[in-house]
């Protein structure tokens, strides 16, 4: 039998059937269209958090004040050794490193912001011009900060596009005295909306000078400091440079951390990779699940069909033939299942994405690739027993089953 | 040479512990163009007879040569490609297959054949033409008559060309006067040439054929067509002498002992 024909026949077999033949494409399809929802929320997670790491800026490197050794919190060292302050000198000391290209130390409260007789709460960072380059922050109106002496800080501010929007409406920010705190400070710039970002909204930040947040706090220590690296394979070394220098000027102790972007990407990459791989396992399980229905399915096909298996071999088929003819209908309901099913889960994951814009829920290649070939797979070896079986079938008894 | 030769035919099958003797010794030739009745009781081992004229079953002992060609040794395959190209079956129940229209089921054996597409609606407008059958086409078994079913089945049998057609019963689910066209239209494919082998259990239809078999107990108990006479004034298979040889009538009126 030649295969367009050995197709047509097993083609017309599955629809002569509709009730069965739905049913088992349905479970196939459910199947696949679960490993495509299902990887793509993991790696939806995963593009997620990577993203908002990523967002941070590139190549950084950030320094903690206080030890965390990998064992977790250790009481003892609560005790023994007191976290020496990381001040705006040891930021300055960073400056020198051959790796680091910028440099820029950040400390952070929350104050108020008084504008009109309008008041708001803010979440004020002081930091230095090479904070929003780092950061990858754009100005959307005026400029940064200004570059000047990190001890002097003037007496200016960078505001959030929101707050701009609630302290101003329609009027125009820059040029305008506001007071943040107890200070009165000149707007220099805007930042341009970015949305919610991991940890910090920069449309409700104020920026100041570092000086003048530290007076603002009334404290000496940094939150973090941040450095850029001035390639990604100049991370470790410059890291270590960081280490070396800030160990130095804090007399011989380890009492900061040093984590470098793209660990913290790595871990979160390898965790969440883990979580979509996981997840694909588990939604492979009914794929398997719906290989084991193809194959009851075509079993029973094979028996409500044995007057016709009987009336093939009399009109001179091959157990070949037979096989393949049922092996064909087997691959069809799988792969039209499969089909229907990696379909059903774009369509899912698109919805997914209409609900909740900034996730981004596309199932990756290697999850829609491995649905669709188990897909197909298991419909083969599932369809082998079956066809085997009516490929074996005495054509004398088969007749007499009409 | 003949067509069909039987010779030591046993077919046996285990029913529970007993073994029931389908076909026991049977020897059978039958020549090319030959039209056959085969009857018998049921349980005679008319159908396993055909079954295995038709490839279908295998003897456990006994050769069949068919066109001079052991057939009985011949692997599945081997089988299966004799049954498609030399001989074509018809059923009682007709056996067409319900999803496939008139001119699907009539292509059929050249489709399992791998024979091309162009090839086959060529030889299937010629059949459905040839049966009768132009306007039912593409008309599922279902929307058919009986005599049309058994047409479209006929029209299967003799499409690949075969040298041999069994019919088993092919009157037997239909009403008489269907059946009569049935008949007519096997005993016109007989005409040209084709070999008729028909299982029956009707005696008009048996009738009809020009040689008769009769089976009873997997044997052959009664053959019309007289075997070859042995040399000289020897006896027939059957016990009689032969038909053309009238049996002697005493001359004179017997006398009494003197």
């Amino acid at each position: 039998m030649r295969l367009t024909d050995t197709l047509r026949f097993a083609r017309d077999a599955a629809t002569g059937y509709p009730m069965r033949t739905t049913l088992s494409v349905l479970a196939m399809s459910i199947g696949v269209a679960a490993v495509v929802i299902l990887t793509a929320l993991g790696d939806g997670a995963r593009r997620y958090v990577v993203g908002q790491f990523s967002s941070l800026g590139t190549n950084l490197i950030i320094v903690l004040p206080g030890r965390s050794g990998t064992g977790g919190f250790n009481p003892a060292n609560a005790i023994t050794s007191t976290p020496r302050d990381l001040t705006i000198d040891d930021a300055g000391s960073l400056r020198r490193l051959p790796g680091a290209r910028r440099v820029a130390p950040l400390a952070v409260g929350t104050s108020e912001i008084n504008y009109g007789g309008k008041l708001r709460e803010v979440m004020v960072a002081g930091s230095t011009a090479e904070f929003i380059p780092i950061r990858n922050f754009e100005i959307a109106q005026g400029q940064g900060l200004p570059e000047e002496d990190w001890n002097r800080g003037s007496s200016v501010a960078v505001i959030g596009a929101k707050i701009r929007e609630e302290m101003f409406g329609a009027n125009s920010a820059i040029g305008q005295l506001v007071r943040v705190g107890d200070r009165r400070l000149r707007v220099v710039g805007v930042l341009r909306s970015t949305g919610q970002g991991l940890g910090m909204n920069t449309d409700e930040l104020v920026i100041v000078p570092v000086s003048l947040a530290q007076a603002m706090f009334n404290s000496n220590t940094l939150f973090r400091i941040m450095i850029e690296a001035n390639s990604r394979d100049a991370i470790p070394g410059t890291k270590d440079q960081v280490m070396a220098t800030l160990k130095q000027r804090h007399r011989g102790e380890e009492d900061v951390t040093v984590i470098t972007q793209d660990a913290v990407l790595a871990t979160f990459d390898k965790l969440l990779g883990a979580l979509t791989l996981a997840v694909a396992g588990i939604a492979a399980i009914s794929l398997a699940v719906a290989g084991i229905l193809v194959m009851n399915v075509m079993l029973v096909a094979v028996t409500q069909r044995t007057g016709e298996i009987g009336l093939l071999k009399a009109l001179g088929a091959t157990a070949r033939t037979i096989r393949l003819a049922f092996l064909a209908e087997a691959a069809m309901l799988s792969a039209v299942g499969a089909l229907v099913g990696y379909l059903l889960g774009q369509l899912g994951a698109f919805a997914l994405r209409q609900f909740f814009p900034v996730f981004p829920a596309y199932p990756p290649d290697w999850a829609v690739i491995a649905g669709l070939g188990t897909a197909l797979a298991t419909g083969l070896i599932f369809g082998v027993m079956p066809a085997r079986r009516a490929a074996r079938l005495d054509p004398v008894q088969a007749l007499m089953k009409h | 040479m003949a067509l069909i030769e039987l010779s030591g035919i046993e077919r046996r099958f285990l029913l529970g512990d007993t073994t029931v003797h389908a076909l026991a010794g049977l020897n059978l030739q039958i020549e090319a163009g030959e039209y056959v009745a085969v009857m018998g009781p049921s349980g005679s081992g008319k159908s396993t007879l055909l079954n295995l004229l038709g490839l279908l079953d295998r003897p456990n002992e006994g050769t069949y040569k068919l066109e001079g060609r052991d057939v009985t040794t011949l692997s599945p395959d081997e089988q299966a490609t004799v049954r498609s190209t030399r001989i074509g079956f018809v059923f009682q129940s007709f056996h067409l297959v319900p999803r496939l229209t008139a001119a699907e089921n009539i292509a059929l054996p050249m489709t399992l054949a791998g024979i091309p597409a162009a090839e086959r609606n060529k030889r299937v407008a010629q059949a459905l033409k040839d049966f009768g059958l132009e306007n039912r086409a593409d008309h599922k078994p279902d929307q058919l008559s009986g005599g049309q079913r058994q047409r479209v089945a006929i029209a299967r049998a003799t499409i690949m060309q075969p040298a041999l057609i069994l019919a088993d019963e092919p009157t037997g689910n239909l009403d008489r006067h269907t059946g009569e066209e049935v008949v007519n239209l096997l005993e016109a494919l007989n005409a040209k040439g084709v070999t008729l082998i028909v299982v029956t259990h009707d005696q008009g239809m048996g009738a009809r054929a020009r040689r008769q078999l009769v089976m009873e107990d997997g044997r052959l108990k009664a053959d019309s067509r007289t075997p070859p006479p042995l040399q000289g004034e020897g006896r027939g298979g059957d016990g009689f002498p032969p038909a053309d040889k009238p049996i002697p009538l005493p001359t004179s009126p017997l006398k009494g002992e003197e």
